[in-house]
This record gives structure tokens, sequence and C-alpha cells, in this order.
């Protein structure tokens, strides 16, 4: 569980203090603690025989990262087993990352991190201290989309949706690594983000559009 | 995912100095295989060290070879200038793997000792020796189709499915690591082992010991050299069969060659008989069907992989006649 620090959180509903979030935040922490009790005996055993309490406790020990998201600062204190795709979903409320497979198969978490697309599933938040991550909410220029986001509505590049935050984050970044010459570029590019509804043609138009458009990703 | 305590050493010394002394501790890298195991229960360590914060990102000249750093990415790797002059056959290994969100996490060290893809290694329910020393191996008499045609044992038929480790075979790679008992040189081909009794053991690595760096001695392989993998579709797949070939010609005849596969054996498969085969002679696709026969010869497949036997020679000349540029 990540709690922030220094931030005023994000509950929308209810006064500070009663916030329906912060319950649940408070119930999944004891809870996870419970079951990680639970599925840890050996640790647990071993640990009481070799006097090893100091590490069992620091398994639990929080690991504090700063980290730039969208733009904005956060300072956080977050458990080492949280993946960035978890971090963002569960606790900063940024659902726009989708969690498709959660190993690393699908593409549906793709997010920037320091400019470079990557998986946010197989990505622990631990390890990104000091980075600068970009999720599709951060994408857009206030209420002017991003070309690329334009691009996808007029060329229908989906139709459920649910792979299509990761197919434009991995398109922009298709874009910018310079690898949309062609559209059998683009295709194997492309290719870590799978599409169920198999929107692939439209997909590989929109981005044509924009790289031919010359607009600026 | 288990719980597991978290630190970032800034000294290669202070990592290895944990992982060897913590029986549970691991290095992380990328994490792009150690987490999906650890997410699935197939490995559980209490203690990751993440080496990222350590010097061997670098990709630079060294005694003539070409040296890169253990945490260099597979993708920047596969995009570097001097990797694309003097090995764009690793180039193209790297490329061929995964996706590009993956090569853009995957680091060279991670990438040769990533697990296998055994569907039994994969699924805790199942037997696999590999995953549980003494529980028997689900794919010998089970679904086996990705399966190895050489070097197998009783004990386990998996293969080892990384695409670059079949170029930094054919390329004569060394593994450079430091330990507890200090630094050593590994060269490639006894850097992972055939499964024989002990498939739970994949490396020559011990406990503790970080790969720092791998060397690419200078060779004459700049130019003819071709990486053809084949998989169910056609990007974003592991390899059915995959061949890293180069060669050395002198107008059309070969002066030398080097040959390597992948998706076929516990780990990547060099053809060193071929290879002695197709030196001096011409560059043809009947000299190459005979380095293909020959270096077919001793695989034996299963139940579901018998295609392989097929595949893998026609592999095999096709990707030496990409090399040759032979139509
Ligand atoms: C969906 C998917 C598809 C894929 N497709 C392909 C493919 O087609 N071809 C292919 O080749 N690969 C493929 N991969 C595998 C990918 O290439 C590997 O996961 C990756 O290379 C591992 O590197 P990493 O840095 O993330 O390693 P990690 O996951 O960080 O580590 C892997 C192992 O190496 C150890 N380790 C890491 N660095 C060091 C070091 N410097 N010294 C000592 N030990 C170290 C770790 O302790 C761990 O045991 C795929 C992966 C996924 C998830
Ligand atoms: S959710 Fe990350 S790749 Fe599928
Ligand atoms: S639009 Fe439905 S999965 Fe891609």
């Amino acid at each position: 569980m990540a709690v922030e620090k220094d931030l005023p959180h994000t509950c929308s509903q209810g006064e500070k203090g009663q916030c329906p979030n912060e319950a649940r935040r408070d119930f999944l922490k004891y809870s996870s603690i419970l079951t990680a009790f639970a599925f840890m005996p050996n640790m647990a055993v071993k640990a009481a025989d070799l006097k090893l309490e100091e590490k069992l406790v620091s398994a639990f020990e929080k690991v504090n990262v700063t980290l730039n998201i969208n733009g904005k600062k956060r300072k956080l204190s977050i458990e080492p087993r949280t993946t960035l795709l978890d971090l963002l979903r569960e606790q900063l409320n940024l659902t726009g990352t989708k969690k498709g497979c959660d190993y690393g198969q699908c593409g549906a978490c793709t997010v920037h991190v320091d400019g470079q697309r990557v998986l946010s599933c197989l990505s622990l938040a631990a390890m990104q201290d000091g980075k600068k991550i970009t999720t599709i909410e951060g994408l857009a220029d206030g209420h002017e989309l991003h070309p690329m986001q334009a691009a996808f509505i007029k060329h229908d590049g989906f139709q459920c949706g649910y792979c299509t935050p990761g197919q434009i984050m991995s398109a922009v970044a298709c874009i910018r690594e310079g690898h949309a010459d062609s559209d059998d570029e683009i295709r194997e590019y492309m290719s870590g983000n799978i599409c169920r509804c198999g929107a692939y043609p439209n997909i590989v138009n929109a981005i044509k559009e924009v790289k031919n458009g010359g607009q600026k990703v | 995912m288990n719980q597991f305590q978290y630190v970032q050493p800034a000294k290669s010394k202070a990592a290895i100095d944990t992982v060897t002394k913590d029986q549970t501790a691991m290095f992380i890298a990328g994490g792009t295989n150690l987490l999906d195991l650890m997410k699935r229960g197939i490995v559980t360590p209490e203690k990751l060290v993440d080496i990222n914060k350590l010097p061997l990102k670098k990709i630079q000249k060294e005694n003539g070879a070409v040296r890169i750093g253990a945490l260099a990415l597979n993708g920047e790797t596969a995009e570097d200038k001097l990797v694309l002059e003097k090995h764009p056959l690793l180039s193209q290994a790297l490329n061929a793997g995964a996706s590009a969100q993956l090569r853009n996490m995957a680091t060279v060290g991670g990438n040769m000792l990533q697990r296998t893809r055994c569907p039994y290694f994969y699924d805790t329910a199942l037997p696999c020796n590999k995953r549980e020393p003494g529980t028997g191996c689900g794919a010998l008499e089970g679904y086996n189709r990705m399966h190895a045609i050489f070097g197998h044992s009783e004990k386990c038929i998996a293969v080892h499915p990384s695409d670059m480790s079949v170029a930094l075979a054919a390329l004569d790679a060394t593994v450079l690591v430091s330990g507890p008992k200090g630094d050593r040189k590994i060269p490639f081909a006894d850097f992972h082992r055939l499964p024989g009794d002990t498939p739970h053991i994949e490396t020559n690595l011990q406990k503790g010991e970080l790969i720092l760096a791998v060397d690419l001695p200078e060779n004459p392989y700049t130019k003819n050299i071709h990486y053809l993998k084949i998989r169910d579709r056609a990007s974003y797949a592991f390899a059915l069969i995959s061949v890293a070939a180069a060669l050395d010609l002198d107008g059309s005849n070969i002066r030398s060659a080097r040959l390597a596969m992948g998706g076929v054996a516990h780990k990547p498969w060099r053809l060193t008989e071929a290879e002695n085969f197709l030196a001096g002679k011409p560059a043809t696709e009947t000299t190459f069907r005979q380095a293909a026969d020959l270096a077919m010869r001793g695989a034996k497949a299963f139940e579901h992989n018998k295609f392989k036997l097929k595949l893998g020679p026609n592999a095999i000349v096709q990707a030496l006649k990409n090399a040759a540029g032979v139509a």
C-alpha cells in the first residue's frame, strides 16, 4: 500500500478524514499484513527460530520515493511489492492505465518512464524513484487532445477501448523512436500491444496520419 | 506476490555481499522475468537487491572487443552504433525478442538469465524438476511442442528462450562476472548448462556472482549475417526455432561461418560441426543443405515437437541463404 505524504489526498467526496477511500485504504493495510502473514508461514517460523525479527519487520518496511507523475511531484511511501501499475490505479486513482494480463503479455499497462515506453505491470514502483512518469491522463494539453488521441477517434482505432490507453502511449513512443516509417515497421513496433477487438488496421492508419501530418508528438 | 525486503546498493561489492550471504536474496535488473515469476509464486526471494544504481550500463570498445555492460537495455543495445557496426547479428537477435516496451526494460545480464517458458515450469500445480527437483518432468510425456530436440535428459526437456543468447553463442562472447571470490571470465559456451540430472541449475554462475558485462571479440561477421526466428505469430512470441547465421565471404566462397540455434535445447545450441564443414566451401544452397543435415545429427524429438526435425534444417538453410544473399 502506498500512503501519500505531503499531499492533500485525492478523495473527492466527504470531509478529509472521512473519505471512503481512506477507510478502505486502512482496511487494505491491515488485511494485507494479515494476508502476508498467512502466506508466509515459512518466513515467520524461520524468523522466530533464528531470531530474525528485524528482518521480518523490514520486509514490511515501506520505501520512500519521489515520482513526477504527469508533471506533478509526488512523495510516496510504498510497500516494496507494489507495481507501478497498481500504484497508479489503486493508490493514485489514475485508472486510465489498464491492467490486461499483469504479466507483460498484452501492453495495456504501457506508460512512459523518463520518455521511454515500458510496461507498468512488470515495474516495481519502488524502483522508479526520481523518475518522470507519463500516463494517458498526462498526454492531452489541458482540454486539447493529443494528436494521437484525436487520430484514434478519427480512424476508429478501437472498439471496446480497453487496450486503447496502452496503444496510444505505445503509438506516441513508436513515432518518437522513429519506428513508424512504413506499415510493416509500425506493425512490428506496435506488436507489444494486443487488441482483442482487432482494431489493428485502424490503429496503423491513425499512427500513419500523425506521423505523416508531421505534428509534434 | 510474497513480501520481500528491497535494497538498492550503490556499490557492486555491497550487492554481491548481500546476495552471497543471504540464501533468499536475489538481484533484480529490469525485473521483466523475475517479477513475472514472483507474481506466480515460482520464485520467492525474501530480499531483492536492485542493481540499477551500479555503473554497468556502458557499451564501449575494450582491447578490440565490444564490451556491453550488464545493465545495458536490450533496446538501446540493439540500436547502439558500435553494436550495429561491429555485431549487427546481435542487434537483429535483440530486436526479434519480446516487444519494444519490454526491450526498454530488459537488460543484457537479465536476458541471459531468463528462465524457460516451459508450461510445466510455469504451472505450480504440475510436476517440474526444474522448479521442484524430484517431482518429475511433466513435459516428457505431456504437451511438448515447444521443447528441446538436442541435449535434453530424462529429467528435463525445456528450452532456453533467449534470442540474444543465440547470437552471443554464435559470436564467441565472454561473460565477465564478479563474485565473493573475485572476478572471472566465463566463455559463453560454458555459461549455460545442459539439464542432466540437475535441471534446476541452469548456468555456471555461482551464488552471489554478479554479471558485469559481456565481451564480443572483433570478428569479420559484419555484413553477411541473419537472425531468423520462426514463431507462432509474426512478432511478440518466443521462438519455435531460431537460427543465428554469420558468414565471412570471399566472393562466393565461404572463408568461415558461425551458426547457432535457439528453441532447440536447454542452452543456445552452437553448430560447430556445420561451421567447420562450411569453411572453404561455395556459398550455395547445396552446401547449406549439407551443413544443415550435419547440424541435425543426433536430434531427438518427442510426441509433439517432431516438426522441429524438419523445420530445423530448413531454418538453417534459409538463415544461411539470407546471410549470403543467395536467392
Ligand atoms: C511477454 C514476454 C515476451 C518475451 N519475449 C521474449 C522473446 O521473444 N525473446 C527473448 O529473448 N526474451 C523474451 N522475453 C524475456 C525478456 O527478454 C527477459 O524477461 C529479459 O531479458 C530479462 O531481463 P531483465 O533485466 O528484466 O531481468 P530480471 O527479470 O531483472 O532478472 C532475471 C534474472 O537474472 C538475474 N540477474 C539480472 N541481472 C543480473 C546480473 N547483472 N548479474 C547476475 N544476475 C542477474 C536476476 O536475479 C533474475 O534471476 C519476453 C518476456 C515477456 C514478459
Ligand atoms: S497488463 Fe501489463 S502487459 Fe498486460
Ligand atoms: S479495442 Fe477492444 S481490445 Fe482493443
